[in-house]
């Protein structure tokens, strides 16, 4: 049986001080910049650095707090890293500090609000958010794109509200 | 000194049919330098995932491409699977890796078209797109769908296919490989086509490395990296090993993708030899509560999928990096120096997908 590697998940937490010291070291080892990304957390902001060599991953995290969060571009160690930066500019809020090619805010001409904050769109009826949800072994196949319900098992709140379903999502989308 | 120029390049080009943006600055018909602009089309995709309980958000993510789209939702798919802690079962990595062939079949020969296409060869083009359409069908007569399949789910897949059919599959695709040969054989030894692609945007294997590119642009310059690699799928089992090439330029970068194509068959072939048998899915209890980093290899490169649950319902977060992504500085690398009337040939030799990138 062949290693998983793909199962192996290093993620190692960072001080936002030790971040390029952490970041050089990578690059010195021979890793790859794979991605970066931000996650909206309670009380914060998570960002995410992955690094790649011989198809085996290690991850650095950063937690920021919500007030200005800010931090230092990896990109004069990965110049790869301003595209990454400047999404989390756009999307998150985050400040990054020496940006090697920074686009100022324009990375993304999107017209909804940012920074992302998950928080704030979950109404109070997902209450029930907490139970589990349920994948049937043996559901009845679904072709082609479906109505997004699995199996037809449940009907949820959000089914009910007018959310967004994946074949609007398709039509706004279309073939890329 | 020649006087510096800038030219916009795009967002819409004749050649591109998604928004990217370039300001080529050039001294006389050389490109000295690219500044990229994107951001034109994003779609919020990962925002979804408010909306969306995590069973559902695989139709989404499905919908981050409609080339690749097998790989994105298997990907998605993975992350949560590997977050859950779930095994999926034999039979279903197997029906994966199939389908995701077939998916690399159908991209590649959807940028071959493409390639010819932007070098005015539109014979080619049809020849290329021609191919493609037995792929689109065996997807329609498996799946139910031509663009989007939605057989992928956590915790296996939806549909069965009999291991008679995936014999006639595997024959279908062998009977295609005398045509895919011709068509090879044009792409790699017509002067016409040498001539615009031969020596054209060369990327050095040190340039590959320290601007983090992945898949075809990555493996044309010598640089054997491939996700397939990590054990996932049933890839370790049918002996997979990346198609390599040294050159570094368009011709380099067009020929590993034919390589892929006819390696595609070959995996298909194999898989559809020694599937097991068993379930195709298992049942798949509780919410992720914790976080997944996972990987796939798209027809375009390498693509992360990133899981995070809070135990509810909704996951925290989804993160798809698409190739492009990950392509768009070495494409920035490759132009410099180009000649203006090569910009969009090279900017088609990292198959860009820019929806895909812009989620």
């Amino acid at each position: 049986m062949a290693e998983r590697k793909d199962l192996i998940q290093d993620i190692q937490l960072t001080a936002a001080s030790d971040l390029l010291g952490a970041v050089a070291d990578m690059k010195t080892a021979g890793y790859r910049l794979g991605q970066a990304c931000a996650t909206k957390v309670d009380g914060g902001i998570e960002v995410l650095y992955s690094f790649e060599k011989d198809e085996a991953l290690k991850n650095l995290k950063v937690s920021l707090g919500d007030n200005a969060p800010e931090l230092q571009s990896i990109s004069g160690i990965y110049w790869a890293a301003f595209i990454y930066e400047n999404e989390m500019h756009d999307l998150f809020g985050i400040t990054f500090k020496n940006l090697a090619l920074d686009f100022g805010g324009h990375f993304f001409k999107i017209a909804s609000e940012t920074p992302w904050n998950p928080a704030d769109k979950r109404s109070a009826s997902d209450a029930d958010a907490g139970a589990p949800a349920e994948v049937a072994a043996g559901a009845p196949a679904v072709a082609g794109a479906d109505s997004g319900a699995d199996g037809g098992e449940k009907v949820t709140d959000l089914e009910k509200n007018d959310k967004e379903t994946p074949a609007k999502a398709d039509e706004k989308g279309g073939e890329a | 000194m020649a006087k510096r120029t800038v030219i916009p390049f795009g967002p819409q080009h004749p050649v591109l049919p998604e928004p990217i943006h370039l300001d080529l600055v050039i001294e006389d018909e050389t490109v000295v330098e690219a500044i990229p602009s994107i951001g034109f089309i994003h779609r919020g995709l990962e925002k979804l995932v408010e909306k969306n309980e995590w069973p559902e958000m695989v139709y989404v993510i499905e919908r981050v491409c409609g080339i690749c789209s097998f790989g994105h939702g298997w990907g998605y798919c993975k992350s949560v699977e590997g977050n859950l802690g779930v095994t999926v079962p034999p039979r279903a990595e197997y029906l994966r890796t199939i389908w995701h062939e077939l998916g690399r079949i159908h991209s590649h020969l959807l940028w071959l078209g493409l390639l010819a296409d932007a070098f005015g060869f539109e014979s080619l083009f049809m020849h290329s797109w021609r191919l493609r359409e037995k792929v689109l069908d065996i997807f329609e007569e498996t799946t139910g769908g031509r663009v989007i399949f939605s057989v992928c789910k956590v915790g296996g897949v939806r549909k069965d296919v009999a291991n008679e059919k995936l014999a006639e599959i595997s024959a279908e695709l062998n009977g295609m490989i005398p045509e895919l040969k011709e068509l090879a054989n044009v792409f790699m030894e017509d002067m016409s086509v040498k001539n615009r692609l031969t020596g054209v945007g060369v990327l050095s294997k040190e340039d590959v490395i320290d601007l983090c590119a992945v898949g075809p642009v990555a493996r044309a310059s010598g640089v054997a990296s491939d996700v397939r690699l990590d054990g996932h799928g049933a890839y370790a089992e049918l002996g997979f090993e990346p198609c390599v090439e040294q050159d570094g330029d368009s011709m380099a970068r067009c020929k590993v993708r034919i390589k892929e194509l006819f390696q595609s068959i070959e995996l298909i072939g194999k898989a559809a030899a020694s599937i097991p048998e068993g379930d195709i899915d298992i049942k798949v209890k509780g919410n992720p509560s914790g976080e997944f980093v996972g990987r796939m290899e798209q027809p375009r490169g390498e693509a992360y999928y990133y899981s995070k649950g809070n135990g509810s319902k909704f996951l925290e977060r989804i993160r798809v990096r698409t190739p492009t992504n990950a392509n768009i500085p070495a494409l920035v690398k490759m132009l410099q120096g180009c000649d203006l009337a090569d910009v969009p040939v090279l900017v088609l030799t990292i198959d860009p997908c820019i929806s895909c990138t812009e989620r």
